[in-house]
């Protein structure tokens, strides 16, 4: 069975002035669906025919595994964002932040801190270890935690396609951005 | 002895239509500018202070990741507005043009060649053609790494480069990779290219 593109949740303009629409049209509409397309174009044939994109994550290298795990991480990226987003955590996931980070400031703060450092293409992300801490991570072009056996709480895409229509050579703007449309009761329900 | 990041020898819109003069401004005085200095914070006080680029490249493996990206990416960029031109590409000459058609078949042939190499190049990163010994082959490598750097696996002296991170086309292109590297082939200034097949 063919990957599809998941429909998203909100309209394309629904994330501005934050995310531009033209921003999503290119990332959504292009190189989220050439990711899906070229996956599609790699599989059959390969081990990974019957595997879903978790498998092909932890499992598979080069092209099916550049393009799964960049599907999956698009689709984990657009879904946590809303144009009328719950805009601070609550209950255990909030409990969990103060606990292994102080506070959620201090957290922000790490997490912008490793988005903006990772150096080229990439992503920075909010995980749960094995044991149930929590801990940032960044993964370079198509990485994505789960091949390490953490699960991924929230991503922020760092390619420059993520942001450079809008913010050019300005990712810290862009990440600035980016927490005024994470939407906390989706990163609440990953939790 | 800092680094001083060169002028570019052409204006923003000289390379227009192929890259337009947003695409030039920013990424030469934003991007570039942006790795010069971090270069010299990097690099000031400590033993590569007063080297070569290229002596830096040689040792990045020994210097934390800010020696390695910064300079880099000053040393790239340096050669990638050098190997451009505004006025339309020239052809290679004498013999680097022999050295192309012995390595690849011919100068379409080589264009291919590099062409695949750079849009291939998942994430972000460089294509090259290389001089290695007497030997022309085309390469390319991730990030901001070099074939003059000790990490890189793969060696020679670039003699002409290809940035494909997406600030050097996405305000044109956008997504379409492969249409900025076929813009790239207009704009090549071969003389230069020969400059550093024979130094």
């Amino acid at each position: 069975m063919a990957f599809e593109l998941p429909k998203l949740p909100y309209a394309l303009d629904a994330l501005e002035p934050h995310i531009s629409k033209k921003t999503l049209e290119f990332h959504y509409g292009k190189h989220h669906q050439g990711y899906v397309n070229k996956l599609n174009g790699l599989v059959p044939g390969s081990p990974f025919e019957n595997a879903d994109l978790e498998e092909i994550i932890k499992k598979s290298e080069g092209g099916i595994f550049n393009n799964g795990a960049q599907v999956w991480n698009h689709t984990f990226y657009f879904f946590q964002l809303s144009g009328s987003p719950k805009t601070s955590p609550g209950g255990a996931l909030k409990s969990a932040i103060e606990r292994d980070f102080g506070s959620l400031e201090d957290f922000k703060e790490k997490f912008s801190n490793a988005a903006a450092t990772l150096f080229g293409s990439g992503w920075a992300w909010l995980v749960k270890n094995a044991d149930g801490k929590l801990e940032i991570v960044q993964t370079a072009n198509a990485g994505n935690p789960l091949r390490d056996g953490k699960t991924p709480l929230l991503t922020c895409d760092v390619w420059e396609h993520a942001y450079y229509l809008d913010k050019q050579n300005l990712r810290p703007a862009y990440i600035e951005e980016f927490w005024k449309v994470l939407d906390w009761d989706v990163v609440e329900s990953r939790f | 002895m800092s680094f001083i990041q060169p002028e570019l020898k052409y204006d923003y819109t000289a390379l227009e239509p192929y890259i337009d003069a947003r695409t030039m401004e920013i990424h030469y005085t934003k991007h570039h500018a942006g790795y010069t200095s971090k270069l010299n914070n990097a690099i000031e006080g400590t033993e590569l202070d007063g080297k070569t680029i290229e002596e830096v490249l040689s040792v990045v493996s020994k210097f934390p990741a800010a020696v390695r990206n910064n300079a880099g990416g000053f040393y790239n960029h340096n050669l990638y507005w050098d190997v451009m031109q505004p006025g339309g590409s020239s052809e290679p000459k004498g013999e680097l043009a022999d050295a192309i058609n012995a390595a690849f078949g011919s100068l379409e042939a080589f264009k291919d060649v590099f062409s695949k190499s750079a849009a291939g190049r998942f994430g972000s990163g460089w294509a090259w053609l290389l001089k290695d010994g007497n030997e022309l082959k085309v390469e390319s490598t991730p990030n901001q790494d070099n074939p003059l750097m000790d990490v890189s696996d793969v060696k020679g002296t670039p003699i002409l480069g290809i940035d494909v991170w997406e600030h050097a086309y996405y305000l044109k292109y956008q997504n379409k990779r492969p249409e900025y590297i076929e813009a790239f082939w207009k704009v090549i200034n071969w003389d230069e290219v020969d400059r550093r097949f024979k130094g």
